[in-house]
């Protein structure tokens, strides 16, 4: 089986088992019937899948993450959603096909929906450059928002990027700028803003299109600071020691959740996305839905002040018992 | 608000013992002692500490009390050695008037990263190397005839790097600032966000970014100046949203590592790559200002941008 991960193996296995019998019935073990046989090989094979699945370590989940049968953004455009009128350009410099937007119909909500794109294969992969978005990407995004913010659309985004692209023509037309305006822009958007990790969610690349009213993340997605390969080799000198911090960084759904990073997580078909994407759109959708119709309930200086209060919050630090008291009163001490 | 005016304890100016003995004298006093600036990782290579300092780039010899006043900008080449926080600080307000904000808060490791060495105990050696309790410092003061919110960055704590106290004193400042109407100038220094505090550290960029939107809708101006090296996290947030955008001399400016993109691309970096002239030549920044020059400039600068202000800013968040 193609792009079989390491631990899914047993699962494979037993499926295999399980499809040569069906194939060749007359194949069955002696002493029990055809159909016995298949029941209890399905049955070990769930077992097996409930036992592997529920003792995923962090860098099982990032393998998960990046599996290129996973549903990408424009699977959940072309599913989740109807009627997408894709809408082109920065208007400065360039179409970036990194990332995708335009018009769609969320159930009864028309709304804008972006998205970092990855390719399936290598003609694909090669026209969105992997997912990593130049500057272009990102102004392209909002520019979009604007138009959505000026004529009262909701905003959908879906991120799933290993981060914004490190080249030199990024860096001539100064992404860490484009991702930075779209930072400051999103938080004054008067329109709801939902944002979706569907399987990477790379560092800045991710949050240039991120800051929204509600943060969700797919169950086996992650979203982190850094790649846990970069951090390896930053931290221990060595990019093979990426599972230890995939493990240090916190970024799997669940410490993300834990740590109240993120408002809520879409749990995956037993077996990964990758294995049912029906299901998993429909899971996705259903949740987008439930936040949209939330969203559009709160008055719009409500919902900036939640948006803004949102991201204030986030850190933790010590701070002296003195210098709380001290910050209380806000006029400073004057010295003569 | 803890108000502080600078000692020379502060600034490290006071008298420090040279950790080698000065060849000079066998330990005389007069010889052996020196006016030293505060913690700098400035390298001294082959020389006796004491009277000299090389410049980092052209490897002049330049007496101490000359580097001192030149702002540590070697009088010879013009190069633009690092200085820490509490030394730019002095070199641009007016004198005792900068009133620190949250000079107690320090950071937590609440990820508990276990790393090749825990971020407690790195926090631990380099408050106690620097001096600083983080990589930035903030504060209200006044420059010329404005009063003004000033961060200042550090690299020496971990790399400058943005973790959530970074984060909050910054947004903190950018808030007061917002409350009292006054214009906004962030010096920043920093390899980028604080792995150690993982996602913490990546949403103090949202959060920075957000203060400074309301910031900005109150028609309020931000200076934003970029000093070697200004990379990754913090220039994909606050230091790239300046009404202007200034820099020093050579600083190293970018997103992502040269390294970096040398290996995703394979390509050779062109000549002058991320250096704050590259970047003014594409469009980025506002204007490349010398270290002696940045407080005039940024008086200059200010006063242009506090005329005939229009005032109707938007009640700021809670």
């Amino acid at each position: 089986m193609r792009h079989q991960l390491d631990f899914e193996k047993p699962i494979a296995e037993l499926q295999a088992k399980l499809d040569e019998l069906k194939k060749h019935p007359d194949t069955h073990s002696l002493g029990i019937s055809f159909e016995e046989e298949v029941a209890t090989i399905a049955r070990k094979l769930e077992e097996t899948k409930r036992q592997v699945f529920s003792n995923l370590t962090p860098w099982d989940k990032i393998k998960i993450a990046r599996h290129p049968k996973r549903p990408f953004t424009l699977d959940y455009i072309q599913s989740a959603f109807t009627g997408f009128s894709e809408l082109h350009g920065d208007r400065l410099f360039a179409e970036d096909r990194a990332i995708v937007g335009g018009f769609a119909c969320l159930g009864p909500h028309k709304v804008i929906v972006i998205g970092t794109q990855k390719g399936r294969d290598t003609k694909e992969n090669i026209m969105r450059n992997f997912g990593s978005a130049h500057p272009e990407g990102y102004r392209k995004a909002l520019r979009l928002m604007k138009l959505a913010d000026k004529f009262g659309l909701p905003i959908i985004t879906l991120v799933d990027t290993a981060g914004a692209y490190p080249g030199i023509g990024a860096e001539e037309r100064h992404i860490a700028e484009a991702i930075a305006v779209n930072l400051r822009e999103m938080t004054l958007l008067e329109v709801p803003v939902i944002a979706a990790v569907i399987g990477e969610g790379g560092s800045g690349g991710a949050l240039g299109i991120g800051v929204a009213d509600r943060v969700l993340i797919l169950e086996n997605a992650y979203y982190s600071v850094i790649s846990p390969e970069g951090c390896a080799a930053i931290l221990w000198k060595d990019r093979a020691a990426a599972p230890k911090a995939a493990e240090a960084l916190k970024i799997t759904a669940r410490h993300l959740l834990e740590l109240g990073l993120v408002d809520e997580v879409i749990p995956e078909p037993l077996g990964g996305a990758h294995t049912d994407q029906e299901t998993t759109i429909r899971a996705l959708q259903q949740c987008l839905l439930k936040h949209l119709d939330a969203l559009v309930r709160i008055p719009v200086a409500e919902r900036l002040r939640q948006r803004y209060a949102k991201f204030r919050a986030f850190g933790h630090y010590h701070e002296e018992e003195a210098a709380l008291a001290g910050n209380k009163s806000i006029q400073p001490q004057v010295k003569t | 608000m803890a108000t502080t005016s600078f000692t020379k304890k502060m600034l490290g100016l006071h008298t420090v013992k040279p950790d080698v003995p000065s060849p000079l004298g066998n330990g005389k006093p007069g010889f052996a002692k020196k006016l030293k600036l505060a913690p700098s990782k400035s390298k001294r290579k082959d020389i006796p500490e004491g009277l000299w300092t090389k410049c980092g780039k052209c490897g002049t010899m330049v007496f101490d009390k000359e580097w001192d006043e030149n702002l540590k900008v070697c009088p010879y080449c013009q190069y633009h050695s690092p200085i820490g926080a509490r030394e730019r600080i002095h070199s641009l307000v007016e004198t005792c008037t900068f009133e620190e904000m949250d000079a107690g808060m320090t950071s937590v490791d609440m990820l508990e990263f276990t790393g090749v060495a825990s971020y407690k105990s790195k926090l631990e050696d380099y408050q106690k190397s620097t001096g600083l309790k983080d990589a930035v410092v903030t504060g209200i003061c006044r420059m010329g005839e404005h009063r003004a919110g000033l961060g200042v960055m550090d690299f020496s704590f971990l790399g400058g790097s943005m973790g959530s106290v970074v984060g909050e004193k910054l947004t903190r400042l950018i808030e007061r600032a917002t409350e009292k109407e006054l214009p906004l100038i962030i010096v920043s220094t920093s390899g980028g966000a604080r792995m150690y505090e993982g996602m913490f550290s990546l949403m103090q960029m949202a959060k920075t970014c957000a203060a400074l939107a309301y910031h900005a809708k109150a028609r309020l101006p931000y200076i934003s100046v970029l000093t070697h090296p200004t990379t990754a996290g913090v220039m994909a947030s606050y230091a790239s949203v300046g009404d202007l955008i200034l820099a020093e001399p050579g600083a190293m400016i970018g997103f992502a590592g040269p390294r970096v993109i040398k290996d995703t691309t394979q390509a050779e970096l062109p000549p002058g790559f991320q250096t704050a002239e590259f970047l003014l030549d594409r469009g980025l920044i506002d204007a490349i200002i010398p270290r002696k020059e940045l407080k005039s400039r940024l008086i200059e600068y200010l006063g242009f941008l506090t005329v005939g202000r229009v005032r109707a800013p938007l009640p700021a968040p809670e």
